[in-house]
């Protein structure tokens, strides 16, 4: 059974010591940096990052670095098949007496959706396969977003991208239904699985906490507020990531060996349109007339979730109107 | 000092063991599928102390192995045919971050359509990623040129992975008698590996950062040409080396029966050895018959094969690899090798064969020199050859007129 203590308390335990200098060259308002910048907080500084092609690879740009800790970009589909080679290695380095255990470090996959959710999904099941002990941090800022913002399997319903933009004959962007990376990976057997949102501290701490103590693949979604994808001021990312959290768009939830668990239940449910119309990817939805269906299928859809898993877990969440 | 028997998979793995190698990530392929069985077993059987890992691809195994040997490990792997196809993203990559493990391939023609049996157009397939290339003719020279790579490619001159190529079947299943070295011996030539800057939580470092400028991109690529050329020169050190403590030589070239040859065919890999037989009995009638064989193919030995091919009447490339829209990989390489020389051959022919393990009789290899033989005497300009006999001519139209449902 999994230790309950916590030293996270409210946010003022919040570790001062960072791993990552200020200032690098992602966007103002990356959600994607600061859920590694916690993250890092938590777990300290022996890590060896093994990260996939993205917005991440870009800032670790020869010869600077903002990390204080390892690095490795492998490539775009086979960053947990890095993660395995360098937990193997320093394994059986140590296991051997060829080197001290001190050297040892947490290996921490980082990649965005894209490698995620789509190209590095084979990659990730092995992983899982072979119960690997490391950690998966996802940046979920649900599209490519280092190439400009194209769609992925993470892009929710209704958003527009540059490969599935709005038009006329396309009214709603993205027609697929966002896929749901917490449950493959549930089904996959991963021993801890758990979604993070930036805007919800204490919890986000305490859920790289709780990973710790695991051994084996500790599995993390974390929603990347985009302000240049998503189209909002850079100041207001953790907001948009809180009405998210708000509107019950992005439940914060966690499985440990495979029981799930909502870690944050919004009582009454904000409207999702109040969390759409803060971003221009969902602009088309409401201009030049508001697209009441389309609104309606995703609140629908919101409420559909939260139904289900109240039942399950014995909560119960007040949702508006499937009319907004 | 007599051999033991082994198939040339099993050689591989000798090599590894006798490397001492740390970590083995893996994923199975035939012809190559016995070289990681044999290591599983020793693994769990305790004869190895490694660690052994089964990914789930090639691309992943690639990228393991490459992780791996940057966080300190030697590391050994093997592949074959679409398996290397697959890793050549990674191949690329490895190469780009100076992680010097070693690769066995086990040639196989590629898909499509599928076969089994060997040419080169898969580890050819991997000639300009940075890896280096040494190619066995022998069982022996597998279990000799896994040790001489680890030597090579982990010099702190070279500092770059390498792959060892044998042919599928012909070497792969085929038992010959191998020496192998003594591990006293063994650990003499090859020390512990030691890397450079590896992953550690004492001295972080940052690995396959990314390079936006176009210079820096350049500097760093062309250290790695530099690296590659290196290695010939820390090659032929540790082939001297290795031939005092192990009785036998190798080059990154090997002459047979050159001292007066006019015509000179050059191969690579096990059909060198249906070549060595031809050049015999050409000599046996009277024709200067001679042989060139292609040991290192990257880094190219172009000096080398020069100088062996100078002044010769006509040199004959034997390609067992196809760049359809152009020929022979080799070719192109050996032209360019001799067109500054002085006293260059009169005349180089293309010849493409053995594609898919095609066999190939006694009667088509003497064709090669009697068309060798023509060129100079009646000074035309070549041809390419493409080897197919009409008894396999005569097959392939009754296989297709049964596909078309004409027979």
């Amino acid at each position: 059974m999994m230790s309950t203590t916590t030293r996270f308390k409210t946010l003022k335990d919040m570790p001062t010591r960072d791993y990552l200098s200020p200032g690098n060259t992602l966007c103002a308002g990356c959600g994607g940096i600061l859920a590694v910048r916690i993250f890092h907080k938590v777990l300290g500084p022996n890590v060896a990052w093994v990260n996939a092609a993205g917005c991440m690879t870009v800032t670790m740009s020869y010869p600077l670095s903002p990390l204080k800790s390892n690095w490795l970009y492998t490539a775009f589909a086979s960053a947990p098949a890095g993660a395995q080679g360098v937990r193997d290695a320093l394994d059986v380095l140590i296991a051997k007496g060829k080197l001290s255990a001190t050297e040892d470090l947490k290996v921490v996959v980082v990649t965005g959706d894209g490698a995620a959710y789509d190209i590095g999904l084979q990659a990730t099941a092995g992983a899982l396969d072979r119960h690997l002990d490391f950690y998966y941090l996802c940046y979920d800022n649900e599209a490519y977003g280092n190439t400009g913002f194209q769609v992925s399997s993470s892009t929710p319903f209704g958003s527009a991208t540059k490969t599935t933009p709005a038009t006329v004959a396309y009214p709603l962007g993205n027609t697929a239904r966002k896929k749901d990376l917490f449950e493959v990976w549930r089904s996959m057997r991963a021993p801890y699985v758990a979604t993070l949102s930036n805007s919800h501290g204490v919890d986000f701490l305490r859920k790289v906490e709780k990973g710790m103590r695991v051994k084996g693949p500790k599995m993390y979604i974390a929603l990347a507020a985009c302000p240049t994808g998503w189209g909002f001021d850079s100041r207001e990312s953790v907001e948009v990531e809180k009405l998210a959290v708000a509107t019950g768009s992005w439940p914060l939830r966690e499985a440990v060996d495979g029981v799930v668990r909502h870690t944050v239940i919004p009582r009454t449910l904000t409207p999702v349109r109040e969390y759409l119309k803060t971003q221009e990817r969902f602009r088309h939805l409401f201009e030049p007339a508001e697209k009441v269906d389309a609104i309606a299928v995703i609140q629908q859809s919101i409420n559909a979730y939260w139904k289900e898993a109240g039942a399950r877990e014995g909560f119960e969440v007040k949702v508006p109107t499937g009319t907004a | 000092m007599k051999g033991k028997l082994m198939t040339g998979n099993v050689a591989a793995a000798s090599g590894a063991m006798l490397a001492r190698v740390d970590y083995i990530p893996a994923y199975p392929i035939t012809p190559q599928t016995e070289i990681i069985e044999t290591i599983a077993d020793w693994v769990r059987e305790g004869k190895m102390d490694s660690r052994f890992t089964q990914l789930e691809s090639e691309h992943s195994m690639l990228t393991a192995a490459g992780a791996a040997s940057l966080a300190g490990a030697r590391v050994f792997t093997a592949t074959s045919s679409q398996g290397m196809l697959y890793t050549i993203e990674m191949l690329y990559n490895v190469a780009g971050w100076r992680a010097p493990m070693l690769l066995v391939n086990v040639s196989r023609g590629v898909a499509a359509p599928i076969v089994l049996e060997p040419d080169h157009n898969d580890v050819l397939a991997a000639r300009d990623s940075g890896f280096l290339q040494f190619h066995s003719e022998t069982c022996q020279e597998v279990t000799d040129l896994v040790l001489m790579a680890y030597r090579v490619a982990e010099d702190k001159r070279v500092m770059l992975p390498a792959i060892v190529n044998l042919d599928g079947f012909y070497l792969s299943f085929t038992r010959e008698p191998v020496i192998l070295p003594e591990q006293k011996l063994v650990d003499r030539f090859l020390p512990p590996y030691e890397p450079v800057g590896p992953l550690r939580a004492s001295t972080p470092v940052s690995r396959g950062s990314s390079v936006f400028e176009g210079f820096l991109y350049s500097y760093f690529r062309y250290n790695e040409h530099a690296a590659a050329l290196k290695a010939k020169e820390v090659f032929n050190e540790a082939a001297q080396e290795f031939e005092g403590l192990f009785g036998r030589s190798y080059g990154p070239v090997e002459g047979y029966m050159l001292d007066d040859a006019d015509y000179v065919l050059v191969m690579s890999n096990s059909f060198t050895a249906l070549g060595r037989q031809a050049v015999r009995r050409m000599r046996e009638r009277g024709v200067k018959a001679g042989l060139l064989k292609i040991l290192m193919v990257r880094p190219f030995p172009a000096e080398e094969i020069a100088a062996l091919l100078r002044g010769r009447k006509v040199v004959g490339v034997f390609d067992q690899n196809l760049a359809p829209g152009s020929g022979g990989i080799f070719y192109p390489e050996i032209a360019a090798a001799l067109y500054h020389v002085r006293g260059r051959p009169g005349a180089i022919l293309p010849i493409v064969g053995a594609l898919g393990g095609k066999q190939i009789t006694s009667a088509e290899m003497a064709s090669v020199f009697e068309e060798m033989m023509a060129i100079d005497r009646e000074g035309k300009i070549p041809k390419p050859m493409f080897l197919m006999r009409k008894d396999e001519l005569g097959r392939v139209k009754k296989m297709v007129s049964i596909a078309e449902g004409k027979a």
